[in-house]
């Protein structure tokens, strides 16, 4: 494969789609085919064979605002429809070259006017089974031209000047990362995806990867020549059967084009990947862990140094990055790292997909630039709150992370932003909470998570998660003291600082930011036995039962 | 040191030159254990102890490592699921939108708590961490199938169908 | 090997001490009679890291580091024993004495106990903790040896010691989080598991979770100092 091919692929492909008159574009993501977007593509199918119309119906990824699917857009009209079902699909195939049908018609301008798409540029306009729809939108063309115009060091310094940070959670400079890995020595070295979504309320990584799997595999790639790895590892959760399927065909497309695999482009380097499926475990999110799953151990995380950019998988240098940094990679070396670090805030460049769930008008993925207050989020692109109830808080990092209360929407959302504020910006999971949500339950609800997924290596977090869970319950149950609330912030304080890992050492946020701004809801539960939200039920408690262990 | 023979398959069971296939192709190296689990829980079901044996012994790990690894990861079942399987989503979007009380009233309707199968075989109650359908949450998953904004009767409902099967 | 007798400077709790590359803090500070308390590190086995009792606090940064696997360089300035690590090194013991059932007076292991030892000298009075009180069992099914779970503090020196030294590998982890257990060979009894009966992980284990039949209601001294010797051996070979 090389450059001009890659172009001709291109050109055949805007020919092929030319001779049709009309491109209807489907939502197949997850949230629109759980409301039947495939039988709806089928009604679409037959009414143009009907009506004798020249349609190309595309199946897609994830357009976006999942409360109105499923989704269909038509082109070239750039006409979005809401809440289609197949007895629609009539009156659209019609309405084609004349008026759009007003009742389907979805008007979400601003929703999507404060939107930037970098990493979903391609979301909702490709069929992600097909590698040459993602050629025909400029894939590939950075890993071609960096093969063959760049040096492995030209591209680590464009990820360094992009300014861009890890987006699984950490915000580790990416460039930094890629520069230790390509310095470390050995003829073997390894590049590995984090496809472990692990973040109960998000699914970015998972849209990515269902609906634009190639933009991952060359994002790795890229990276791959970069720090001089040939072989990687995408690593994702069993539990997301249908981006494992299109990673699998994905990767076999790519190695059929020549894409993958050895002397790429005519040129000396090869790179290879394999898939490795997640079994449920959220620690395994973390990097060590991570590996130790990878090699086929039970994933529990090891003290760092040595870190994996050293000793990683196999022993060997390691580069892990998370789905959506790989997928900024390609536009970056594509469009230069000047072009990224232009958008976003000071130390948080580009752009962050989010999943905006919850008691939210609007729920979805968005992406933003970084630096974009949150109250634009919530209140314009979210729709804010429905149903007339009021904003309390926004938790973002998932279980790492915290609470983020409404007074605070002005907030820029940024890595250092919401690290001041007591949250993180965690890898995107953004769950909106209104008055109906007690703050007390919603912390036990994330110690409860974090005492499951707790991998008992090192004793706070595998008795302290549960100390603190007991502890909350019986907040919860309107049997906790003050000096029990005294006694859970010591723990706190415990976890965080003597923890193995990012696991541990961030399970106490949830319950430092809730009660940082919410501590009236602590104390309404244990002097006066009262939940303001009506959530907990405290006149139903019963007495404590230990807690059973498995014998 | 004598070369390695991997022991015999099991039984005459098709399924085994599955597994044995998995391993075959990653050269019985003892980093594709949970691969090999993969296989076998897609093929059986779930992990019995002849299973897992059988999968150590290959790969040369040592059973109580082999153990060790079906145990630490919640997506391996030792015991075979019921017939159909109800997979309530109990990540933060469902969990704020009432997820907890569709598994009550799930516990509730099938008399047994959430990671069990009643005892005629027939349903397994499972909780999920997240299915990634956040945007439509509540979610519960009826043998796979997806369905959002679940309400405590149209689940219900469902476990009825299943009931008089 | 010019690389092995490098020799860095750093100071431990006030004091200069001498290094070779390589070395960990703890091995420096023993070197210098410096105490660092352990539980999950044991001279002849690996360093896991687990226990967290080994922190310590390392001037320039704020993250706490294990002692045992953290390797000293040029100019370190460690502190072993600060009234935060104190604080937290109570805090861990309470955590381990709520987890299991501790109940020193009927342990077999009373007065020679590595977690009861180690309470004492880090001056821990009284658990503010509720005690979670699992129902655990007792396996007596082997000949020789016996595991009561209650007493584990989950180290995994046994699990180390069979993997590492006897080479027989029956013993591992099962479960994860608070559900976590030692098992032998398929979370079986310990009298029906490959175990070769050479008592290695009894010696090595710091409670009285594992102990040898023979000596109950006597005293129950352990000995685990003949690891490193196994391994010095193990390499002349």
């Amino acid at each position: 494969m090389t450059i001009e091919e890659l172009e001709q692929i291109a050109q055949s492909v805007s020919q092929e789609n030319a001779k049709f008159d009309f491109e209807v574009n489907v939502c197949m993501d997850l949230a629109c085919a759980s409301q039947g977007a495939e039988k709806l593509r089928d009604a679409l199918v037959k009414s143009a064979e009907a009506q004798g119309k020249n349609v190309l119906i595309r199946r897609t990824g994830c357009m976006g605002p999942c409360s109105s699917g499923p989704l269909v857009r038509v082109d070239p009209d750039d006409v979005l429809y809401k809440r289609v079902k197949s007895d629609n699909a009539e009156a659209i195939v019609s309405s084609l070259g004349g008026e759009p049908v007003p009742e389907l018609q979805c008007d979400l301008s601003d929703h999507f006017d404060k939107q930037v798409r970098v990493v979903l540029e391609n979301a909702g306009h490709i069929d992600p089974e097909k590698i040459d729809d993602y050629i025909a939108h400029d894939g590939y063309k950075a890993l071609l031209t960096a093969l063959t115009e760049m040096t492995p060091n030209g591209v680590v310094h464009r990820i360094t000047e992009s300014g861009l940070r890890g987006r699984g959670g950490g915000g580790y400079p990416t460039g930094l990362k890629w520069g230790t890995v390509a310095k470390a020595g050995g003829d073997m070295k390894y590049v590995v995806c984090n496809g472990d979504e692990g973040d109960p309320g998000a699914f970015m990584d998972r849209s990515v990867m269902e609906g634009d799997p190639h933009r991952v595999i060359e994002g790795m790639a890229l990276a791959a020549y970069a720090v001089g790895a040939s072989k990687g590892f995408i690593y994702v959760r069993a539990e997301y059967p249908v981006a494992v399927a299109r990673l699998t065909t994905g990767i076999r497309e790519a190695r059929r084009r020549g894409l993958l695999g050895t002397g790429i482009c005519g040129t000396t380097f090869s790179f290879d990947i394999e898939i490795r499926l997640g079994a449920g475990a959220f620690v395994c999110g973390e990097e060590t862990a991570l590996l130790a799953s990878i090699e086929g151990k039970r994933g529990t995380p090891k003290p760092r140094p040595p870190y994996p950019a050293v000793s990683g998988l196999f022993g060997k240098p390691t580069l892990i990055n998370n789905v959506e940094t790989y997928a900024n990679i390609a536009p970056i070396v594509r469009n230069g790292g000047k072009w990224f670090a232009n958008m976003g805030s000071d130390r948080s460049k580009g752009t962050k997909v989010f999943a905006l769930t919850g008691k939210i008008t609007h729920t979805g993925l968005v992406e933003v630039p970084m630096g974009i207050k949150l109250r634009e989020i919530i209140e314009v692109i979210g729709g804010g709150v429905p149903d007339g109830h009021t904003l309390k808080a926004v938790q973002t990092g998932g279980p790492s992370g915290g609470c983020i209360p409404a007074e605070m929407l002005d907030l820029g959302v940024s890595y250092d932003a919401l690290m001041k504020v007591g949250s993180i910006m965690g890898s995107g999971g953004m769950i909106v909470m209104d008055d109906t949500s007690c703050m007390v339950n919603v912390a036990r609800f994330f110690i409860e998570f974090c005492m499951t997924e707790s991998c008992g290596k090192c004793i706070p977090c595998r008795a302290g998660t549960a100390q603190m869970h007991t502890l909350l319950t019986r907040i919860c149950e309107g049997r906790g003291t003050m000096e029990e609330l005294d006694l859970l912030v010591d723990l706190c304080g415990t976890i965080k600082e003597t923890s193995l890992c990012g696991l541990g050492q961030t399970a106490p946020n949830p319950v430092l930011s809730t009660l940082k701004y919410f501590k009236n809801e602590y104390i309404e539960h244990i002097v006066n036995k009262r939940c303001p939200a009506g959530v907990c039920n405290i006149e139903a408690a019963v007495p404590a039962v230990p807690t059973e262990v498995l014998a | 040191m004598s070369a390695f023979t991997p022991p015999p398959l099991p039984s005459d069971d098709k399924r085994w030159k599955i597994v044995n296939g998995t391993m075959r192709k990653n050269g019985f190296a003892r980093h594709a254990l949970i691969e090999t689990l993969h296989t076998v829980q897609s093929s059986f079901g779930y992990l019995d102890d002849d299973a897992i044996t059988f999968v150590a012994r290959s790969l040369r790990v040592p059973l109580s490592q082999a153990y060790g690894v079906v145990t630490f990861y919640h997506y391996f079942s030792l015991k075979p699921p019921g017939k159909h399987t109800l997979t309530v989503c109990a990540g933060t979007a469902c969990y704020i939108k009432g997820a907890d009380k569709l598994i009550a009233t799930a516990e509730k309707r099938l008399g047994i708590p959430q990671g069990q199968t009643t005892s005629d075989g027939k349903i397994s109650l499972m909780v999920a961490r997240c299915v990634g359908a956040c945007s439509r949450a509540p979610v519960a998953l009826s043998d796979g199938e997806v369905a959002g904004e679940m309400t405590g009767e149209q689940m219900l409902e469902q476990l009825e169908r299943w009931a008089v099967e | 090997m010019s690389d092995n007798v490098e020799v860095k400077t750093l100071i431990i709790d006030e004091q200069e001490v001498s290094a070779r590359r390589g070395q960990t803090i703890l091995q420096v500070a023993r070197e210098n009679d410096i105490n660092i308390p352990t539980l999950c590190h044991l001279e002849g086995l690996s360093n896991i890291g687990a226990c967290r009792l080994c922190l310590v606090e390392i001037k320039g940064s704020n993250k706490l580091l294990p002692a045992c696997v953290a390797t000293v360089y040029e100019g370190m300035e460690v502190t072993t024993n600060s009234e935060r690590l104190q604080q937290h090194r109570k805090t861990i013991l309470e955590l381990l004495f709520a987890e299991r059932n501790h109940i020193c007076a009927v342990c077999v292991s009373n007065g020679h106990c590595e977690l009861q030892t180690m309470a004492q000298d880090q001056g821990l009075t009284h658990v503010r903790l509720p005690y979670r009180n699992p129902q655990l069992n007792v396996d007596a099914s082997h000949e020789r040896f016996t595991v009561d779970h209650n007493r584990c503090i989950l180290c995994t020196r046994c699990v180390r010691a069979c993997a590492e030294i006897e080479g027989a590998h029956i013993w591992d982890v099962m479960g994860r989080g608070i559900n976590s257990m030692i098992i032998t060979d398929l979370h079986q009894d310990w009298g029906s598991s490959a175990c070769t009966r050479c008592g290695k992980c009894v010696q090595v284990c710091p409670t009285g979770a594992l102990f040898d039949k023979s000596k109950i209601g006597s005293d129950h001294p352990k000995y685990p100092d003949f690891l490193p010797y196994l391994n010095l051996m193990r390499e002349a070979q």
